[in-house]
């Protein structure tokens, strides 16, 4: 029963830190309409710069300031906001998908950097040691993974209410105006580039936040952590749970998790030892067929955005039927 | 000392040439950016790569090396049978999730992200199918001749050269010479003008992919016979891809060709530089220069 809880309690903390990276993205595509293909980068960035401000110092490697995990953790979001930032100021200007061709070759050179920076990085063995929040416990399991999942749930709380603060903010409307009508938007005096930057930066801060306490939650992170399969990974989460609604990301990023880690077990517990590899390949080719699927089929996922411009009618709608029940209850 | 690096660029760059030629016609006819063209070359590869062993195995004689090459005549067979199951494959993809998706009137940035998702599928299919271990043509070893002072390449490496350029004239005639390419420039040029003026745009789709693959099945083909097979090559080409697509100017055939030869020789002049490690890496500093001096390309349009 204790074994099921601590399991129940890690798996739901790594699945916080999903969600904690997904609703970045959520408000950079949800919000912005900002394709990222880059997730993986950037978290990948929040994970690393975190690592190095709050480790210990190492002989032989650059860093290691033993900071105390907050500032690591502000450090990483603020390392991939920087980073999101400059590749937007350099496409924003540009067609739509050169951001996403951008961010993808970002992805490609950080994995790079994270495996040839050795003295930096750790090259291809990472950075072990990354303190944990609340180590002192570590001799009690079981508080130790309620301490642990309890800072995760306050950190999606957190991110939650501000991103909710903000979409609904009016520069928030904005946002979505310019993803809905950019002529409309431009017409009123908002200038597109300058709310889009702003919404990929912040979006990227909260990524690289997810990454940093998903790293001092595992304690250990290598660069084989932060490949391509990542950024699917946060992607399908957005778009099964449904891009444009905060609560959508945290659900989906729990859902898929879940699904990721059962499908895993069965892959391990079906599949002979030697063809293991060869079946978790099969696990990625049913991720991506769901994918393409929820676009086709359900393109506004499990939750969707409530109240876009694009649903008015639908609103006024579910109104009119609120009201014919509410009718109907007094007649009788 | 400099005229190695000369020829193992202009090799390498071809290759990148051959998929950045499919880039930058989708992306000027279908307007996106598709992520899946790696995977058409790495399935181009493999579906050679198969056929090729199947006649090797029914026909042993078809396997001994023709002249100078380290290959048998299962090979240039192979690449034929593989350029048409390479467009049927992208046919196919279209089929199922590209042209659905633009009859329902998905946002462009909608194609590229499911083309994100059809290259995952893709690309762990064949590591499922053929397993992750790199596979050859042919394991006869060539060895280099010498072809001036200080450059050598093997008859492999001059045949790819050869062939590439050949694909290029040829692609390049069949778009501004043939009533087809004619149609492709009208449909890139302005969709609703063109079917108003009674082409078949579906028709113009068609062609695009069957064209793109067949030209990425080419490449990734050279590219095993030069270096070898691997389900991760297309995923390796794709930031060269892109960087040639977009430095030669979207749309420009022989922009995408002479592009990406400047990356294959940029990587290869680079490597010297600073490594092999940071080969991939040449690719992105190119795009961000491209991006930041000339958005448009070398032979692009200035775009709105």
């Amino acid at each position: 029963m204790i074994d099921l809880l601590s399991y129940g309690a890690f798996f739901l903390t790594m699945a916080l830190t999903y969600a904690v990276i997904c609703l970045g993205l959520n408000l950079q595509w949800g919000q912005a309409g900002l394709f990222n293909v880059g997730v993986a980068g950037f978290v990948a960035v929040g994970a690393y710069v975190s690592a190095i401000l709050t480790t210990p110092p190492v002989d032989g490697r650059i860093g290691g300031f033993g900071l105390p995990p907050l500032a690591g953790w502000l450090g990483g979001g603020l390392g991939a906001g920087l980073l999101c930032f400059l590749l937007g100021a350099l496409t924003l200007r540009l067609r739509a998908d050169y951001l996403a061709i951008a961010t993808f070759g970002a992805a490609v050179v950080i994995q790079l950097a994270l495996l040839n920076l050795e003295g930096l990085t750790g090259g291809p063995f990472g950075i072990g040691f990354i303190p944990r929040p609340f180590g002192g416990l570590a001799g009690e399991p079981g508080l130790f993974a309620a301490a642990n999942l309890g800072v995760l749930i306050l950190l999606v709380l957190a991110c939650y209410l501000v991103l909710q603060h903000l979409t609904r903010s009016p520069w928030g409307r904005v946002l979505r105006a310019l993803r809905e009508d950019e002529e409309a938007a431009r017409a009123l005096g908002k200038d597109p580039v300058a709310y889009r930057l702003q919404a990929f930066a912040i979006g990227g801060f909260v990524m690289g936040l997810g990454g940093a306490a998903q790293a001092h939650f595992i304690g250990f992170i290598a660069p084989d952590n932060y490949l391509p399969t990542l950024t699917f990974q946060v992607w399908t989460m957005l778009i099964i749970g449904g891009s444009g609604n905060m609560r959508g990301a945290i659900l989906g990023a729990v859902l898929v998790w879940a699904l990721w880690a059962v499908s895993g077990s069965a892959v391990s517990a079906l599949f002979p030892s030697g063809q293991q590899a060869r079946a978790a390949s099969l696990q990625l080719v049913l991720i991506g067929v769901a994918l393409s699927a929820v676009l086709l089929l359900r393109p506004r996922g499990l939750l969707g955005e409530a109240g876009t411009l694009r649903s008015p009618l639908r609103r006024a709608d579910r109104r009119d039927t609120a009201k014919i029940s509410q009718g109907q209850k007094t007649n009788a | 000392m400099m005229l190695q690096p000369l020829m193992d660029g202009l090799v390498n760059g071809a290759i990148i040439g051959l998929g950045a030629i499919g880039v930058t016609l989708t992306y000027s006819i279908l307007r996106f950016a598709n992520f899946a063209h790696g995977e058409l070359l790495s399935w181009g590869a493999y579906l050679a790569l198969t056929v090729s062993a199947a006649l090797g195995a029914l026909l042993p004689g078809l396997g001994t090396p023709i002249g100078p090459f380290s290959f048998g005549w299962s090979v240039p067979i192979a690449l034929l049978a593989s350029m048409a199951l390479t467009a049927g494959l992208a046919l196919a993809v279209d089929w199922l999730l590209f042209g659905r998706l633009r009859q329902s009137g998905a946002a462009q940035i909608i194609l590229v992200m499911a083309s994100f998702g059809a290259a995952l599928a893709l690309r762990n299919l064949l590591e499922f199918i053929y397993t992750s271990s790199p596979a050859y043509f042919t394991n006869e070893l060539q060895i280099a001749m010498k072809i001036l002072p200080g450059l050598r390449a093997t008859p492999d490496q001059l045949l790819v050269l050869g062939l590439a350029l050949v694909t290029v004239v040829l692609t390049h005639l069949l778009l501004t010479r043939s009533p087809a390419g004619r149609a492709m420039r009208a449909v890139s040029e302005n969709p609703a003008l063109a079917s108003l003026a009674g082409i078949d745009t579906r028709a113009v789709i068609r062609l695009v992919w069957i064209l793109g693959a067949a030209l990425a099945a080419v490449g990734g083909i050279l590219s095993g016979v030069i270096v070898q097979i691997r389900p991760t090559m297309g995923l390796d080409l794709l930031l060269p891809l892109f960087a040639a697509a977009i430095l030669g100017g979207i749309g420009s055939v022989p922009g995408a060709m002479i592009a990406g030869l400047t990356v294959g020789l940029a990587e290869s002049f680079a490597v010297g530089l600073v490594g092999a490690e940071w080969r991939a890496a040449v690719s992105f500093v190119i795009l961000v220069a491209v991006l930041i001096l000339r958005p448009q390309g070398i032979f692009g349009k200035a775009m709105a």
